[in-house]
């Protein structure tokens, strides 16, 4: 399956494990969790075939450590989890993101709050955008929609981690990671990245260095907190990205993120059939959030209706973007059976004919 | 003039000692500079640093460093060597680091028998937070968070850090040392050696608990707080080599 133009069909979470190796991803280190723990399966066998490090980690914790420690020597690793795990990894984020370490975490949502369980949700949007560590930092999050882009984001995840020196989340879910899809693997298409300047290689003819977060000294730490967030608006202006289907002449726009933008696409579909303007809109990356975008349309007059299957975690971001130039609804589900077409369909004529912002909870 | 004493290459030479009067850090991180100096090690280190007194390590040595969360520096080092096996890696941890938070993470990290060296500075108690009961706290002893003594009804008992790794397969060696006189300072440096040794021949993981003092938070004088090492603290914590694959007895 490496490096082909060939189409198969495959499982989403296998799908991230290629091109996770596809990508040079050096050394794997994982923990199990549903429903994701096909990636470390796949990865147990395929990284000794190719000499490539692979750990079972005694613990979440302990794994995303372990890749801080792999890529501080510059070379790309990762970790896979889910949800209530990736929990476990907010502190190593944290410490990730200001020691400008090119972690890349792959998060194959579950269900939450607690233990909640194994069907899909989307409830990480907050764990993922806006951080569980502490301090002020901020992680690039990249949400796929199909198995063909998780095998993209994945090539793309490595790549930013590794331009930005920034972690990376690779936020997806449990219908995408337990799912079948035609993809093509390809080739990974970005050009690789010199790390020589920073990479823990031994002090050989060279000073030592030392990559720690520890501030003691106030007037540095301040300095680099906003170094940090400068480098933040580089990569926003570079790399905000996210996709628009007939948002032209729509009166309203349909805005998901992740597998759910599938069900608003074909919703946006019957809508224009039955004769209501819809448009859709979807942020590929969640952080950066693409803010300007969405301001634009807003001030066109465009209403926007957020469908998300948590409490409107996005919904508030695009409200926060909206800046009260127009309305913002929202259509969610928790947890559970993914939003039908029908009902994202009927909640927006719901929407349509009060003319005003609503918030339609499906059970 | 010959000259007989000098800072090692392994160590900077602008550092500002920040180490309490008395404390043993500082002669611990000398004899890990003298023995990357004498085993031409520096070159290929990364030290994988950890929290609390022993952050401070990068102030001091001269090396290649990589900054782990509380108690997750085994973690941090696996991920250094499965990166590159080529590199001298090692950790340099206190005892809450390393046997309270860390005991998962070091645990394991001798269970895999990675090829990384590890050191724990025992001292009996969180030095950076100002003295408070840890796991390796003695019996009866008095600290901010046992007020009252260590006792078994609230605090449970301290954890004999050498014996336990001793006990992992992957431990390709294990010993208890102290830094109270010369004959063990010396002795110290010939365990810290075997263990790095140990790694370089890719026998295992290699560690050293490290008995040392903490004055201020013990509140004595430097000569009381190192009697205090022997008197107290060998007892319960005795000096000896444990596991040694290399000679393949232990004591």
């Amino acid at each position: 399956m490496a490096e082909s133009n060939e189409k198969v069909l495959i499982k989403g979470n296998y799908a991230i494990a290629q091109a996770a190796i596809n990508a040079g991803c050096q050394c794997y280190f994982g923990y199990p969790i549903t429903p994701q723990t096909e990636i470390g399966e796949y990865l147990s066998a395929e990284m000794p075939k190719l000499g490539r490090g692979y750990v079972c980690a005694e613990s979440e914790i302990a794994a995303i450590n372990m890749v801080v420690g792999a890529v501080s020597t510059g070379v790309r690793a990762m970790t896979t989890s889910s949800s209530l795990a990736v929990a476990l990894m907010q502190e190593a984020l944290s410490y990730a993101a200001s020691d400008e370490l090119p972690v890349v975490l792959v998060n194959v949502m579950r269900a939450g709050p607690g233990l909640g369980y194994i069907y899909p949700a989307q409830g990480d949007y907050n764990q993922s955008v806006y951080g569980g560590g502490n301090g002020d930092y901020k992680i690039i999050v990249l949400a796929p929609s199909t198995v063909q882009e998780c095998i993209d984001f994945t090539y793309r995840a490595f790549y930013l981690a590794q331009k930005y020196r920034n972690p990376v989340i690779l936020l997806a879910d449990g219908l995408l990671g337990q799912m079948m899809e035609p993809a093509c693997f390809g080739k990974d298409p970005y050009p690789e990245v010199d790390v020589s300047s920073w990479a823990l290689t031994g002090a050989k003819d060279r000073e030592s260095r030392a990559i720690y977060s520890i501030g003691t000294d106030e007037k540095k730490q301040v300095q680099h907190i906003y170094n940090l967030f400068k480098k933040f608006e580089v990569i926003a202006e570079n790399e905000t990205s996210y996709e628009e289907f007939e948002v032209e002449d729509a009166d309203i726009i349909l805005t998901a993120f992740g597998s759910i933008t599938r069900n608003i696409k074909a919703a946006m579909k019957v809508l224009r059939d039955k004769g209501v303007k819809a448009g859709c809109f979807r942020p590929v990356t969640l952080s950066p959030f693409p803010h300007k975008r969405i301001n634009e349309l807003a001030s066109m007059g465009k209403d926007f209706a957020v469908v998300e299957m948590n409490m409107g975690q996005m919904f508030k971001d695009v409200k926060y973007a909206v800046e009260g130039k127009s309305n913002v609804s929202l259509i969610n589900r928790p947890v559970g059976e993914w939003l039908s077409v029908e009902e994202i369909v009927s909640a927006v004529e719901k929407i349509m004919e009060s003319k005003y912002a609503a918030s339609i909870q499906y059970s | 003039m010959q000259q007989v004493f000098s800072i090692p290459k392994s160590m900077k030479k602008d550092f500002r000692y920040t180490f309490c009067p008395g404390c043993d850090h500082g002669v611990a991180i000398r004899l890990v500079a003298e023995l990357l100096d004498e085993m031409n090690l520096r070159e290929k280190t990364i030290c994988s640093t950890s929290i609390g007194c022993s952050v401070f390590l990068y102030d001091f040595l001269d090396v290649d460093c990589v900054e782990a969360p509380h108690g997750r520096a085994c973690a941090s080092a696996t991920g250094v060597k499965r990166a590159t096996p080529d590199k001298f890696v090692f950790t340099y941890q206190g005892d809450g680091d390393f046997a309270s938070i860390g005991l998962a993470e070091s645990m394991h990290t001798a269970l895999r028998g990675e090829c990384v060296s590890a050191i724990c500075i025992n001292n009996t108690t969180y030095g950076m937070t100002g003295g408070q009961l840890g796991p390796t706290t003695v019996m009866g002893q008095i600290t901010t968070t046992s007020p009252y003594g260590r006792n078994r009804e609230y605090y449970g008992y301290p954890i004999r850090v050498a014996e336990q790794i001793a006990l992992c397969d992957g431990t390709a060696y294990s010993a208890r040392v102290a830094l109270d006189t010369i004959p063990h300072i010396n002795q110290a440096k010939q365990a810290l050696k075997k263990a790095f040794e140990v790694q370089l021949q890719g026998l295992g993981f290699g560690f050293v608990e490290i008995l040392s003092s903490c004055p201020t938070n013990w509140h004595m004088s430097p000569q009381e707080a190192h009697i205090r090492v022997k008197e107290e603290m060998m007892p319960v914590f005795p000096l000896g080599v444990y596991k040694d694959v290399t000679t393949e007895k232990g004591e």
